[in-house]
């Protein structure tokens, strides 16, 4: 027995939590620079104990933020497995300390970055991000064509995901699970179709025409 | 009012000798004065029917002839013709983009200039009006298909465009949601062009156009236009 269904995974956009919690209150722009700035440390300061300091953070951050933790670990369950494999390897090739820290930095930058998306609407990311790109209309592009492209990049992702489980499915049901043309195939021009839908759409609603 | 003038479409096909593509016609020449409220457009799978709809807002634009809607020019003035034109389509996956309803619909408030806290409120409103209010945070993908369909009527209503064109807005709708559609796009006071294959929608209509083989081969009163469709449905395809 499995339990009750979950829905399936909706991306790095599709995370957000509301809540009251001082994390979701901080400003979204506040939120962006602190993670900037701690992706800067956490790459330059070198050392297991930084790595577990900073783990250590971003866990005390995600309890305060009581977002659930199915939300954010659902997520995490790839970037555990590559952490464990990139530290696994520095540790073989440079020593344990590299590897422990590699693998720590790694969790802990992205769990930090999820902290951001659960406790931010993602029209407040996208408001962000286009006051960022003000700069950009000086070379003839629309910040707000930027933020939504960023948007639609992010929302592409859990997309991407579920069409390739249609088509391992579509593949099985057919019994050709084995090929990998079956599910490659399907998958490709799937997601080029939906592309286009979605850009038809934009179109429908006047969006990114600014 | 919308205005198609001698509008053609056609697009290139492979040839399936292997040859020189083919230019093939897809729709027309058409020549219509859309004016009536409600307008249904019937027709055949492949008909050029999605065709008609698409060129109303610019999403398709006509190999020769012109399309203008309140005298705008869709190949000219595409961008103030899509202000104008509100377009629902089949699938309301490809048309919702943002996490959450309540996103969505604010996403498309964004080109009204509102803040983003009057975006907010507005799109709630919004989805209060359609009886959505308690599924504004919830994720959009754990709706259910009626209520994505009735998500991506509110994000394109919610800009209050002065024409709203569904291609098969109900297709893929269970009886009771497709009432709920109806019954929303029989309430607007926008002029509406729904494509259809549900003949009881389309015989509610002001005007039905019937699309077949690329060519409106019937414009008038719905009751016959239904029964010109029926018609040409009895036979079956070679």
């Amino acid at each position: 027995m499995s339990g009750p269904l979950r829905p399936p995974w909706s991306g790095p956009l599709g995370l957000y939590h509301p809540g009251t919690s001082i994390v979701h209150r901080c400003p979204p722009g506040t939120k962006l620079v602190a993670l900037a700035v701690a992706g800067l440390t956490i790459t330059v300061v070198r050392g297991p104990v930084s790595a577990v300091v900073a783990l250590v953070v971003a866990l005390v951050l995600q309890a305060v933020s009581r977002v659930p933790w199915h939300r954010v670990t659902r997520g995490l369950v790839a970037v555990v497995a590559t952490a464990v494999l990139a530290g696994a390897y520095q540790w073989w090739a440079r020593g344990w300390q590299v590897g422990l820290e590699v693998a720590l930095d790694l969790v802990a930058l992205v769990l930090l970055a999820t902290l951001v998306t659960a406790t931010t609407r993602a029209d407040a990311l996208l408001e962000v991000l286009a006051r960022v790109a003000r700069p950009l209309r000086h070379v003839g592009l629309s910040p707000e064509t930027f933020a939504l492209a960023c948007g639609l990049f992010l929302r592409a992702v859990p997309v991407l995901a579920q069409t390739s489980l249609d088509a391992r499915d579509a593949a099985r049901a057919r019994g050709l699970e084995r090929s990998p043309r079956a599910v490659l195939a399907p998958a490709a021009v799937r997601m080029v179709a939906h592309a286009r839908a979605t850009g038809d759409a934009l179109a429908a609603r006047g969006l990114g025409e600014d | 009012m919308i205005e198609l003038d001698d509008v053609l479409v056609t697009a290139y096909s492979p040839d399936p000798d292997g040859g020189e593509d083919r230019v093939a016609r897809l729709l027309g020449p058409v020549t219509l004065r859309l004016t009536e409220h409600r307008i249904a457009v019937v027709g055949a799978n492949g008909s050029g029917k999605s065709t008609l709809a698409r060129l109303l807002n610019g999403l398709v634009l006509p190999s020769s002839g012109t399309v203008r809607v309140d005298g705008l020019d869709t190949a000219a003035d595409g961008r103030a013709v899509r202000r104008r034109v509100g377009f629902v389509f089949t699938n309301p996956d490809a048309q919702i983009v943002m996490p959450t309803p309540v996103e969505d619909v604010a996403l498309s408030m964004r080109r009204l200039g509102l803040s983003a806290d009057e975006r907010n409120a507005a799109a709630r409103a919004a989805l209060a009006r359609v009886g959505l209010a308690d599924r504004a945070d919830v994720p959009a993908h754990a709706l259910s298909g009626g209520q994505r369909q009735l998500l991506a009527l509110t994000s394109v209503l919610a800009v209050e465009p002065q024409v709203l064109v569904c291609d098969e807005p109900t297709t893929l709708l269970d009886l009771r949601w497709r009432r709920v559609v109806d019954d929303l796009l029989a309430g607007l006071e926008q002029q509406v062009v729904v494509v259809t294959h549900d003949l009881d929608a389309a015989a509610r209509a002001d005007r039905v156009l019937v699309v077949d083989d690329g060519d409106v081969v019937f414009d008038g009163d719905p009751a016959d236009g239904v029964a010109h469709y029926r018609d040409l449905m009895a036979n079956v395809p070679a």
